[in-house]
């Protein structure tokens, strides 16, 4: 699955200069505020800030590399990028394809959103999510009618004109669009834990990338440059390490 | 772009409109109108050459490039256009990475193929793993171009074939009896006489490739489908220009576009038919002559 | 072998929904495959038949319209094929979802052969009825323009002829006009059931949501090309059921062809219908 998207990109180059390492890092750009498009054309979002501190960190060069969501991990086997950051989850299910780093996002609950006045009754009714996602997994297994969409943009479009009564999908995503849906979006039901924390995904057999990546994670857990960036992102309440 | 809009939440109006009509975003938007338009003008050539190698080959007396070509003409009657553009471009890259593992990495031992993942030495990767960006970016519209060239290559080799046979056999038959050879024959009688009979298939071939192109986006590349998602998708105060679902405007705004396109071609090949069937005994042809 | 038995019965029907109710997730085998993807063949079969079935009509009507004197039947069937004709059809899906979601949720009761119906507005989202209604209008109006075409090279002999017999309206249409449009655009016609055909693997790829993951095959390629990391197989699967498909209409789109043709001298048929398109 060759899907570089073209004019995709934001290079960044560090101050190692030409003897640093290249690595190609695959976002999906479309899941704020992880990563997303801002008005200039470029990614940007929390994953966008947090990637490039690792690899200064890691003293890599690092390039950015926009890719569909449900091709995203096929595309690292097939090495078209060399690690994704794209507010993947740990989940066991992944881990048999793919090695992942160290969690870079404590493990965040999942919530259910639906119109205004919705009782929790609407998370066994018609539920939105996001193709390939752990949360279309979960609502599949669940009893619910699972509705899904390429993208988690229409998961909230589905919610909003009726199509889906909820939509399930990561805290931290839902939270800005309820806060900013003037009432008309309401968190429902309860919070559910489906996976792990988030970390980047890798090919089994980049083992030396992933202990740089590590290291690096770690070092930014250990001064406080990754809760600094947590809150600035989602939030002074959001989960910290 | 305006200093005006140096502060979006302040203006509203026409101001905001033409601020928000020409962020970075948008104009990336604008610019995939030009990607789709170079693909086309690149895909047309492309496919015409393929089909023209498929109908040679068709035509061949050695029997094994014979079923190669029929082959490759028949398959696009019996495969949708989107699963062969899901699937060529990995194969093509694969391929290619595979044959370049082959000649420059043959001391390497370990397997292509390991588990599920494809992995091929560092010198065999397309393009090399420190070709800037911008190469890449080449690479995967180049491998879009291919696709777009093979399947619609199938197309035109289907027309030309036919065209091929349309050619009176008495013209050929007239060329050998001057003494010309099977070459000669070819290239300056069949050649030449067929071209008449293939162009109605081919402004058909054009109107298809047109409306396929949307489907670039499922090829990873961020042609105007993808921009226009990605900006009509509602926006929160994250971004300067927070609005709603716009999508639908997009996407009839894309509507638009495809239908001066069309309709442009329309245009174009209705002159160039109405030449062809001028005359004819038939309803259209006596309607023309009238 | 058994099992594959077993997974026949599980996922046979499982696009319209009967059957195990989750996919499969983990260690898929080949069988599980050739089955999930051809229980999702069954859609794209459905729409085809029914688009085809229905278009076939209206594309008929069109045809006329687009032939007809009268400039207020002229002009919105010259529209309505240009519309149709002009666009991509991936846009045409999205924009006929994006639309369909807007209108009001209502229920309408009507009355066909004095059964009451009652339809839902919201089923318009739905593949099943949205999607079917743009390929409906769809192959209406590249049919439309394949009759339009074929009325048009009606040779004239044979309609002096028919009026020398005496036979005017509806009697020179149904007994000269139509059989000889239909005889002359057989052959492309053959070719738009082909690629309406194949153009229903776009409806769950573009814009209408797959609901309980009941979706059509190339939605379970895919689906299974995710699960597996690996698109060398089921994306040919679903080439060779096309593949299938594509023979089996041409066969008896070849029948009809020879039906059409069957008072010509051996001769004077067209040996097999030639591969033009008008798409």
């Amino acid at each position: 699955m060759k899907k570089i998207m073209l004019t995709a990109v934001l290079a960044v180059f560090t101050a190692t200069g030409a003897f640093a390492e290249t690595v190609r890092l695959g976002t999906e750009g479309a899941y704020e505020p992880w990563n997303f498009v801002n008005d200039a054309g470029k990614l940007d979002g929390f994953e966008i800030e947090l990637g490039n501190e690792l690899c200064k960190r890691a003293s890599l060069s690092c390039e950015w590399v926009k890719n569909d969501w449900d091709s995203i991990i096929p595309n690292l086997k097939s090495g078209n990028y060399d690690a994704i950051i794209a507010g993947m989850s740990i989940t066991e299910e992944r881990q048999k394809a793919i090695d992942f780093t160290e969690e870079y996002y404590p493990a965040d609950p999942s919530s259910y959103v639906g119109l205004a006045g919705a009782g929790d009754a609407v998370t066994k009714g018609v539920v939105a999510a996001q193709t390939a996602t752990i949360h279309a997994g979960h609502v599949a297994s669940s009893g619910a009618t699972l509705v899904e969409f390429a993208t988690a943009e229409e998961t909230i479009a589905a919610v909003r004109n009726g199509e889906a009564d909820a939509v399930l999908a990561d805290s931290g995503y839902l939270k800005p669009i309820v806060e900013e849906s003037n009432g008309a979006l309401v968190f429902v039901g309860n919070q559910i834990q489906i996976g792990g924390g988030v970390g980047m995904g890798m090919r089994k057999s980049d083992g030396a990338l992933r202990a740089k990546l590590n290291a690096a994670i770690a070092s930014v857990k250990s001064d406080g440059t990754l809760n600094k960036m947590i809150a600035k992102w989602f939030g002074a309440d959001a989960p910290q390490f | 772009m305006f200093l005006f809009c140096a502060d979006p939440a302040a203006i509203e109006g026409l101001t905001w409109l033409s601020c928000y009509l020409t962020t970075g975003k948008h104009m990336a938007f604008y610019l995939s109108f030009l990607v789709v338009l170079v693909l086309m003008a690149l895909a047309a050539p492309a496919a015409m050459l393929f089909g023209f190698v498929g109908a040679l080959a068709c035509r061949s007396r050695v029997a094994p490039v014979r079923f190669l070509g029929q082959g490759y003409i028949t398959m696009v009657r019996g495969i949708p256009d989107i699963a062969f553009f899901l699937f060529v471009p990995v194969a093509l890259d694969q391929a290619f990475e595979f044959l370049r593992h082959k000649t420059f990495c043959s001391e390497t031992t370990q397997p292509v193929w390991r588990g599920n993942e494809f992995l091929v030495c560092d010198a065999a990767k397309l393009p090399l793993g420190t070709s800037p960006q911008w190469v890449h970016e080449i690479y995967g519209f180049m491998l879009a171009l291919l696709a777009f060239a093979i399947v619609f290559g199938a197309f035109a080799g289907n027309t030309l074939r036919g065209a091929m046979r349309a050619v009176p056999d008495a013209q050929l038959q007239a060329a050998a009896a001057f003494g010309m050879t099977r070459r000669q024959i070819f290239w300056r009688v069949h050649l030449p006489q067929m071209w008449v009979f293939a162009l109605p298939g081919l402004s058909n071939l054009w109107m298809i490739l047109v409306k396929a192109t949307p489907l670039l986006f499922l090829l990873g590349v961020e042609d105007v489908v993808y921009w226009a998602r990605e900006l009509g998708g509602s926006k929160t105060s994250a971004h300067s220009y927070p609005h709603g679902d716009w999508r639908l405007w997009y996407f009839l705004g894309l509507l638009v576009f495809y239908l001066a396109l069309t309709w442009l071609s329309e245009k174009f090949f209705t002159k160039l038919m109405a030449r062809f069937s001028f005359g004819q005994a038939t309803l259209g042809g006596s309607e023309a002559a009238s | 072998m058994t099992s594959c038995v077993d997974t026949i019965q599980d996922y046979g029907l499982r696009a319209i929904g009967i059957g195990e109710r989750l996919l499969p997730k983990s260690d898929i085998t080949l069988c599980e495959q050739f089955v999930l993807i051809g229980s999702g063949l069954l859609w794209n079969i459905y729409f085809g038949f029914i688009a085809l079935l229905l278009g076939f009509w209206l594309a008929t009507a069109l045809a006329l319209g687009k032939n007809s004197h009268l400039i207020w039947l002229r002009l919105p069937s010259n529209w309505f094929v240009f519309l149709f004709r002009g666009s991509p059809l991936f846009i045409q899906f999205f924009l006929a979802y994006e639309a369909f979601v807007l209108l009001p949720k209502v229920g309408i009761e009507f009355e066909i052969f004095g059964t009451v119906f009652a339809a839902e507005t919201r089923w318009l989202t739905r593949a099943w009825l949205g999607a079917l209604l743009v390929l409906f209008c769809n192959t209406a109006a590249y049919s439309a323009e394949i009759f339009y075409g074929a009325l048009k090279s009606i040779p004239v002999g044979e309609i002096e002829a028919a009026d020398s017999f005496g036979m005017s309206g509806t009697k020179k249409f149904t007994r000269i006009i139509w059989p000889t449009m239909l005889r002359l655009g057989w052959p492309s016609y053959t070719n738009e059931a082909i690629f309406l055909f194949h153009a229903t693997a776009l409806v769950f790829f573009s814009s209408f949501p797959a609901w309980r993951q009941k979706g059509d095959a190339l939605y379970y390629a895919s689906y299974l090309a995710d699960k597996t990391f690996n698109p060398f197989i089921p994306y040919p699967i679903l080439a060779g059921y096309f593949i299938l498909v594509t023979v089996l209409i041409i066969w008896i789109f070849g029948c009809v062809n020879r039906r059409l043709n069957r008072h010509l001298p051996d001769s004077q048929r067209p040996k097999r219908p030639k591969f033009q398109f008008i798409r």
